[in-house]
């Protein structure tokens, strides 16, 4: 299982990746591997606001159904339209080509809350 | 505790993904789900079923006990033919649905693993006539061979002439220099056997049946795989589709229910169903819109009135659409009806297809 040192974590299995008051967010390795054959998603539309914590979209694998939560707060200027027809992109290159959104931070304060790649690691350890 | 068959540290080898099913530690994946589904529809792939109950009767009133037990007619059991059939309780409940295996010197009833404790407490509970039940679960490997090409895996590893069992019948005999029932029965409508046989040679039948599959590219299938393989058939999932509160006339079971036997557990109030009609009535249907159906979803007619609920569903790996059933007012349930499936706030269109919903099945 791969966890890259330059990206933050959340518990809920999301990763970003900060680049100025820009965030780039997927699903871990770690989720798209308990999740596998991932089918479908539910994005939302550039523009619309997400706050930490709170469901942004939904995907849905063939065994499961899971909320994509926001790992940070602020204003969607991306969405990855490629997953739409190719959400398996995710199981293949979860970091790279499967990355789900683009956010334009409101509080980039918020970043230093979440996991380092070393605390997420420990954690998905000790949850499992 | 959890139990484990005798495969569980095959299954943590291969990379299964190993969960708590019915009381077992087993694998729901080891690579996909639809990969392994593709597979068994494709060639062959091996399922370890060990987990699932097997309870012999014999005595010489066997047969009409297992007939007063059991909705499906014993009597018309040649010997080696196997049976779906299915337990109820008096008030018309299912109990659980099994196989019934006509055998030489005795009848075996093969139940899921879940259930096996509770089925044999009832099974015991009822008998008056001249019957000995015994549990041999523990005793007992199983492995199911399917796909296309399972025959002619397994026929590498026997004598008995395979061509020659049909569906639904079974032979005793050697499989793998190993003693065995092998039956041409399985749960995913693809052809294919299921084996049972001691379990302290379940390493040598496994090592056997990879080998003699290797030129068919065989590979392990694990339990979400096992699932969307029924569903596309739309084979019952005990403690889904049927349970205690659901009768075979609710669980669209009455092709196998015989009501002209004169007596069996559970008669007068599916009697009574079938002639009043039931308020609800387990139905497939497909999706018109994109999505995937599942269990305890609720069912909408299009005022938004909840008309029943999602007991299975699942994308169909082969259809390339979700797939599903519930129970739902009869009214409902008729061919090409229309509802709408409460996809966590999402109404997705669906539609009450003829099942299955997979059409290409091999099975014989």
């Amino acid at each position: 299982m791969n966890f890259p040192k330059e990206l933050k974590y959340t518990k809920s299995h999301e990763w970003v990746k900060i680049e100025g008051d820009i965030a780039t967010e997927g699903i871990s390795d770690f989720a798209q591997e308990e999740l596998s054959d991932i089918v479908y998603l539910e994005l939302p539309e550039v523009g619309t606001k997400v706050e930490t914590g709170k469901a942004f979209g939904t995907i849905e694998a063939v065994k499961a159904v899971s909320d994509l939560v926001a790992a940070v707060s602020g204003e969607i200027v991306e969405v990855n339209e490629e997953l739409v027809n190719a959400p398996e992109t995710i199981n293949n290159d979860p970091y790279g080509a499967g990355w789900i959104i683009k956010v334009k931070m409101s509080n980039p304060d918020e970043a230093n809350s979440l996991l380092s790649a070393e605390e997420y690691e420990k954690f998905v350890q000790e949850e499992h | 505790m959890a139990k484990k068959t005798p495969y569980y540290d095959k299954h943590v080898a291969l990379g299964g993904h190993i969960v708590n099913f019915g009381g077992f530690l087993m694998p729901t994946q080891y690579k996909s789900v639809i990969e392994e589904t593709k597979r068994v529809r494709a060639t062959v792939g091996v399922f370890d079923v060990s987990h699932m109950g097997e309870i012999e009767v014999t005595g010489p009133d066997a047969l009409r006990f297992i007939s007063r037990i059991t909705v499906n007619d014993p009597s018309k059991l040649s010997l080696n033919q196997v049976q779906y059939s299915a337990m109820c309780y008096n008030d018309g409940g299912i109990v659980d649905d099994l196989l019934v295996y006509r055998l030489k010197k005795r009848y075996l009833l093969v139940v899921n693993a879940s259930n096996t404790d509770k089925d044999f407490k009832w099974i015991k509970y009822n008998v008056k006539e001249n019957v000995t039940v015994k549990n041999i679960s523990n005793d007992i490997a199983q492995l199911a061979i399917q796909g296309p090409d399972a025959e002619k895996v397994m026929q590498k590893l026997t004598d008995i002439d395979l061509s020659k069992i049909k569906f639904y019948w079974a032979r005793e005999g050697k499989v793998a220099d190993i003693d065995t029932v092998i039956s041409r029965t399985g749960y995913t409508g693809e052809d294919g056997f299921e084996v049972y046989f001691n379990k302290t040679y379940a390493d040598k039948m496994w090592d056997a049946v990879f080998d003699a599959g290797k030129e068919f590219d065989i590979e392990p299938i694990a339990l979400g795989a096992r699932d969307t393989l029924r569903l596309e058939m739309y084979y019952r999932l005990y403690g889904n589709d049927i349970d205690g509160t659901t009768t075979p006339a609710e669980g669209d079971l009455m092709w196998i229910t015989r009501l002209n036997k004169t007596e069996f557990n559970g008669r007068e109030v599916i009697i009574k169903q079938k002639l009043e009609g039931v308020k609800r009535k387990l139905t497939p249907f497909e999706l018109l819109d994109k999505g995937i159906p599942r269990h305890g979803y609720d069912i909408k007619d299009d005022k938004g009135n909840t008309i029943g609920h999602v007991t299975s569903g699942t994308l169909s790996p082969m259809v390339e659409r979700g797939i599903g059933c519930g129970y739902v007012e009869p009214e409902f349930s008729k061919l090409d009806s229309e509802f709408f499936i409460d996809a966590r706030g999402r109404l997705l269109k669906a539609k009450v297809v003829e099942a299955p919903f997979y059409k290409h099945g091999t099975h014989k």
